[in-house]
């Protein structure tokens, strides 16, 4: 029964921000949401620019000299730092979800010990992977220049 | 008493406050109380309402950390105020609201009905074919430890709310079961006695249930229990996952012990006296 109006705090999508107070886990969820939409945008717009050949030579030129924008190469890399985290984050959410990483239940023993304590080393080994995968993108794409 | 003036200090409280019938949105009220050491924020409250004001409104109950009724936002962490001692985690200022991602009612008390809705959605109980010794039970069921192990840390949810306050998807998506009906739906499926974990199931496996969670594990992180609905809900899926492939055989409710009969085992022999 609702006799009084009552006021609605839910945080929405400031809610996966915090407030600097959480648990490192919870910034790789919120970062794991974004690289994913800003992948798929990517997606997005490479089939479209890729769709373009249809139109001709001269059409398909004119867009890959709008491609030597740095702009575009900014993306790019970008792009690249995003599919690095993306992916080496997943394969942690996957051995979690399959519950391999997490523990058996445990009894809750003051200070607690939770599964976040217990997949810590997973999540470590796979954020130094994707920092390792990202410095070896980053060095091809500028140095490289591929 | 000098030494116990000399350890009081002057703390500021700073609650959102919300009258339903006044505001519009919540305002925040300062209030200054003297704290000496060992008292709770729950202490701290109700020095507020006997001495400065008495409309503030909050929730509570046992005072001990049992009942789960005091959960609030305590300087932005959702946790027990009756548990959480003032000069343990501040030596100035004191920020309280009310546990987001409910409704308010009023001041600090939050509305959870949406949330113990979800929990009778997903059956919190043993179900059995085997009615009449439900009914009318005779013997024991026969469970292993290593049965009760598997379920029994999250039998300790005192259904506060914390989790779910903490929870970032909880933020995003309204119809979001939350952590703690997910992990009670585990813990019943997980108990040998039970049998109803196909109705189960289809309510957690639907939109908006289990597979919403993608762990950010910030209930296991605030929980007041230590229960970790984040393990839970990681571990259901993988039973689900495994059942969905046929991996894994359906359980079958443990049977009642058998009938005694009468015969005693060999005694076993006492230890011998440590001490001459």
């Amino acid at each position: 029964m609702k006799d009084k109006r009552s006021y609605d705090n839910h945080l929405g999508i400031v809610g996966w921000l915090g407030g600097g107070r959480w648990g490192i886990e919870r910034y790789l969820y919120t970062l794991h949401r974004v690289t994913g939409v800003g992948i798929l945008l990517f997606f997005i717009i490479h089939i479209f620019e890729s769709s373009l050949r249809i139109l001709g030579r001269e059409t398909w030129d004119a867009v890959m000299e709008v491609m030597t924008n740095p702009i575009f190469k900014a993306g790019e890399i970008l792009v690249f730092a995003a599919f690095a985290f993306h992916a080496l984050n997943g394969i942690r959410l996957i051995f979690i979800e399959l519950g391999l990483a997490v523990g058996k239940a445990e009894d809750p023993i003051y200070p607690y010990r939770s599964s976040i304590n217990t997949q810590r080393s997973l999540m470590i080994v796979t954020m130094i992977l994707s920092a390792l995968l990202m410095i070896a993108g980053g060095y091809d794409l500028i140095f490289l220049g591929h | 008493m000098e030494t116990e003036n000399q350890q009081k200090r002057n703390i500021i409280f700073h609650i959102r406050r919300f009258d339903p019938e006044l505001d519009e949105v919540p305002r925040w009220q300062k209030f200054t109380v003297s704290v000496e050491p060992g008292m709770t924020v729950l202490d701290g409250l109700h020095h507020i309402k006997e001495t400065q004001d008495a409309s503030l409104s909050w929730r509570y109950s046992c005072r001990m950390g049992v009942c789960g009724s005091c959960a609030m936002l305590i300087n932005g962490i959702p946790t027990l105020a009756c548990n959480t001692q003032i000069m343990d985690v501040t030596s100035q200022k004191l920020t309280l609201a009310a546990l987001p991602n409910f409704d308010i009612i009023r001041d600090l008390v939050p509305d959870l009905t949406p949330m113990f809705r979800d929990h009778v959605s997903i059956q919190p109980y043993i179900q059995r074919d085997d009615n009449k010794e439900m009914e009318n039970p005779t013997r024991e069921f026969f469970q292993t430890h290593d049965e009760l192990e598997e379920y029994l840390q999250f039998t300790y949810c005192i259904k506060c709310g914390c989790c779910a306050a903490a929870c970032p998807t909880m933020a995003a998506d309204r119809k979001y079961m939350g952590p703690m009906p997910l992990a009670q739906a585990y813990r019943y499926n997980k108990d040998s006695r039970d049998g109803g974990q196909k109705d189960r199931n289809d309510v957690i496996t639907a939109s908006h249930g289990v597979f919403s969670c993608h762990y950010a594990g910030e209930c296991s992180n605030v929980c007041p229990k230590g229960v970790d609905p984040a393990r839970a809900i990681q571990h259901m899926k993988k039973d689900l996952v495994l059942g969905y492939l046929r991996l894994r055989k359906d359980k079958k409710p443990c049977q009642v012990v058998g009938i005694p009969t009468g015969e005693s085992k060999p005694a076993i022999a006492a230890p011998e006296h440590t001490v001459k």
